[in-house]
């Protein structure tokens, strides 16, 4: 099994999709010639043609706007917005159209495309280049929102996101891309949308993360192993919308405890939908309240500052004590 | 260094053919086989008596909010005509007469905009996107449709309608501006009905024309009598016969006017003067294509009539549709329903009463897995 970072193991879906299926397009600026900013598209125009991997005009909003098109027609286009903070541009296509179009036309059309963005921070960017968006794309039903934590499993989601027959937005931690080096195997893999995965098992607090903070989750359990002999279960959720509720509420119900990392701002973000299911579904099981470790609430804090926003390990670790100790 | 006029000069043609006193400019007059000019005239009046009719249904509170077409049956009609079955219609939300002549049943319409999304659907085999409410959005979709038509190789041209109000949205000039750069078969016609709700059309843009905006994209744009039919025909004919010969978009804009309402939930005497509408009144486009078919003895006799009574069918066959079923609104979320959805569905079915079947009719299929359906009717 060949070793591959995450810019190759989604390089290599894609590939493989458009082998498969003549259907699937790539569209968004620069993807074509110079193979994305991140390379992730690299080589597939040389491959596929201009035709298929379309460089297309600086738009976001007629890109998504196309793409709907292109699927209403029954293409799968995968569209690449450059960085998730320029998707305001195309916000209105997300919400107004490519979620809705199943619903509004009553299952005559749908919409089986993939909105691809790089997200969020530690890599010293500027703003817009930095931020944590998923929660407002979580919150629009009809689409479906993915973010893998590695290499192997955005390989597997990307592919079975290109399949669903739904729209996908697949954030890409830019973090991560050139992170680590998995093992990723040649022939085609999915991982099925909407489940969770046990990142570490564990048997005295739940840590709930997603993309990059899957990383971290897992050094701050490595650190309570260490230093606090506590042994903690990591869950990495891969998807965040539809949420698997199940998964969180049988962790909780062993852990009775639980602290969701995002590096979304904390105020109405992922983390507090998921301790409303925690809520809903383990309470008689929970010994403390489920805490949030995530980004605080304001609107952009430059690469200077943004370790003391980003959670870190040790923030993590001092959640989960205080959690343990409660 | 010199200051150069660059070549080519641009230009923007003006076409008019039948004028309201009933001049005809021979020369230019289409060559439409009395069939056609009489089903074309058909689907005018009924555009504008089907308008009347929801109107009074809106007033008397049996549908909701809707856009009234009245004035400009000839814009859209004049341009739908053009296109054949296998062909795309991309509409905004005030082409009632050209969505029927496609294809919509009058019910259909009337369910959507009394609130029920099954109104909404196109049949199977209709090349019709369904009412696209917020402004220009719909004209990327058309791109979209174009570029993939062309991908598969079919033979197929697209058709976008909007108002004036949606050249001053971002998504015309994107849609307008990737339509070149890709060269795909696509037209779009813009009702410029010069008002969007209040706002008159001096104060929408310093442009001209709308016309012109195609210019700077490299489209040809057109501007035509949007109230003469044959000329809106005659411009549409050459735009759908270019994007189906490869040669790309073309931009129509259509001067007409909004002789009604901007919706049934505005009252225009705020914002402009009876004077106004007196003036375009003249120019209905209704009158001046009576009055060509009249002087042709291609008039059908009793025609409001007839289609007063297929009205009256349709309203029936609205009014007999069965209610809403509240459960059916998490049919078509997902092509798979989630769990989370699931559960919600639960939770209303055992709060919300079930809805009786009608006699005769057939059971709601349960709620599962909608099958894939692939929107593909040509092959590659």
């Amino acid at each position: 099994m060949p070793k591959l970072n995450m810019v190759k193991a989604l390089n290599l879906a894609l590939f493989q999709a458009m082998e498969h299926d003549a259907d699937v397009l790539v569209l968004g600026e620069d993807v074509g010639v110079d193979g994305g900013v991140f390379r992730v598209t690299d080589d597939l125009q040389r491959k596929f043609g201009s035709q298929r991997v379309i460089d297309s005009p600086l738009a976001e909003a007629a890109i998504i706007g196309t793409a709907v098109g292109m699927a209403l027609y029954g293409l799968k286009p995968v569209c690449e917005i450059q960085f998730s903070g320029f998707a305001f541009q195309c916000f209105h296509q997300i919400e107004n159209h490519c979620a809705r179009y199943r619903a509004r036309s009553q299952g005559r059309f749908h919409i089986p495309m993939v909105i691809r963005m790089p997200y969020g921070g530690s890599v010293r960017a500027l703003e817009h280049h930095s931020e944590s968006e998923e929660q407002f794309y979580a919150h629009i039903s009809g689409l479906k929102m993915v973010i893998p934590s590695g290499p192997r499993n955005a390989r597997a989601l990307l592919a079975a996101a290109i399949r669903d027959p739904d729209p996908v937005i697949f954030f890409e931690a830019k973090a991560l891309y050139h992170a680590a080096k998995e093992e990723v195997p040649e022939e085609s893999e999915t991982v099925p949308l909407g489940r969770a995965q046990v990142a570490r098992e564990g048997s005295a607090l739940t840590l709930i993360a997603y993309g990059a903070m899957v990383r971290v989750a897992l050094e701050a359990a490595d650190v309570l192993r260490d230093e606090d002999g506590i042994d903690a279960e990591v869950i990495d959720l891969l998807t965040i919308s539809p949420l698997d509720r199940d998964a969180l509420v049988t962790s909780v119900k062993k852990t009775g405890r639980a602290v969701v990392v995002h590096e979304a701002p904390r105020s109405f973000g992922p983390g507090a939908e998921i301790a409303a299911s925690i809520m809903d579904g383990a309470f008689l099981s929970l010994e403390a309240p489920v805490r949030r470790v995530a980004a605080h609430d304001v609107p952009f804090v430059g690469f200077a500052r943004e370790k003391a926003n980003i959670p870190d390990v040790p923030r993590v670790v001092a959640a989960a004590r205080a959690t343990l100790a409660f | 260094m010199p200051r150069i006029t660059l070549e080519p000069r641009f230009q923007v043609e003006y076409l008019s053919i039948l004028d309201s006193d009933g001049n005809l400019d021979t020369a230019l007059e289409p060559k439409l086989a009395g069939e056609d000019l009489r089903a074309l005239y058909r689907a005018m009046v009924l555009g504008r008596r089907l308008d009347e009719r929801m109107v009074r249904l809106q007033r008397q509170g049996r549908i909701g909010t809707f856009a009234p077409i009245k004035g400009q049956e000839a814009s859209q009609m004049g341009s739908a005509f053009t296109l054949r079955r296998i062909d795309w219609m991309v509409p905004s939300f005030r082409e009632t007469a050209a969505m029927i002549w496609r294809g919509w049943p009058i019910e259909k319409l009337l369910l959507f905009f009394a609130g029920q999304l099954e109104g909404g659907q196109p049949a199977l085999d209709q090349h019709d996107l369904p009412i696209t409410i917020p402004v220009a959005t719909q004209l990327p979709h058309a791109v979209g449709l174009a570029y993939a038509a062309q991908y598969r190789g079919d033979d197929v041209v697209v058709m976008a309608y909007f108002g004036d109000g949606a050249t001053s949205e971002g998504d015309f000039h994107e849609a307008l501006n990737f339509a070149g750069v890709w060269h795909v078969p696509v037209v779009f016609v813009c009702q410029n009905n010069q008002w969007a709700i209040s706002v008159p059309l001096k104060k929408q843009t310093h442009s001209r024309t709308i016309a012109q905006k195609a210019l700077a994209y490299g489209l040809p744009g057109i501007q035509v009598d949007g109230n003469d039919v044959l000329a809106v025909y005659a411009a549409a004919r050459e735009a759908v016969d270019r994007a189906r010969a490869g040669d790309g978009p073309t931009l129509i804009e259509c001067v007409t006017y909004r002789l009604g309402v901007h919706t049934t939930a505005d009252d225009p005497t705020k914002y402009r003067t009876e004077e106004e509408v007196a003036m375009w009144e003249q120019k209905d486009p209704l009158t001046r294509f009576r009055a060509y078919l009249e002087k042709r003895n291609l008039l059908e006799t009793n025609l409001e009539q007839r289609i007063d009574e297929e009205i009256a069918e349709a309203v029936r066959r609205f009014e007999s549709a069965p209610p809403a079923d509240p459960l059916t609104m998490f049919d078509h979320v997902y092509a798979e329903l989630p769990a989370d959805l699931k559960a919600q569905r639960e939770e209303m079915a055992a709060r919300e009463p079930a809805v009786p079947a009608r006699a005769g009719e057939p059971p709601m299929p349960p709620p599962g897995p909608t099958p894939m359906r692939g929107q593909r009717l040509t092959r590659r």
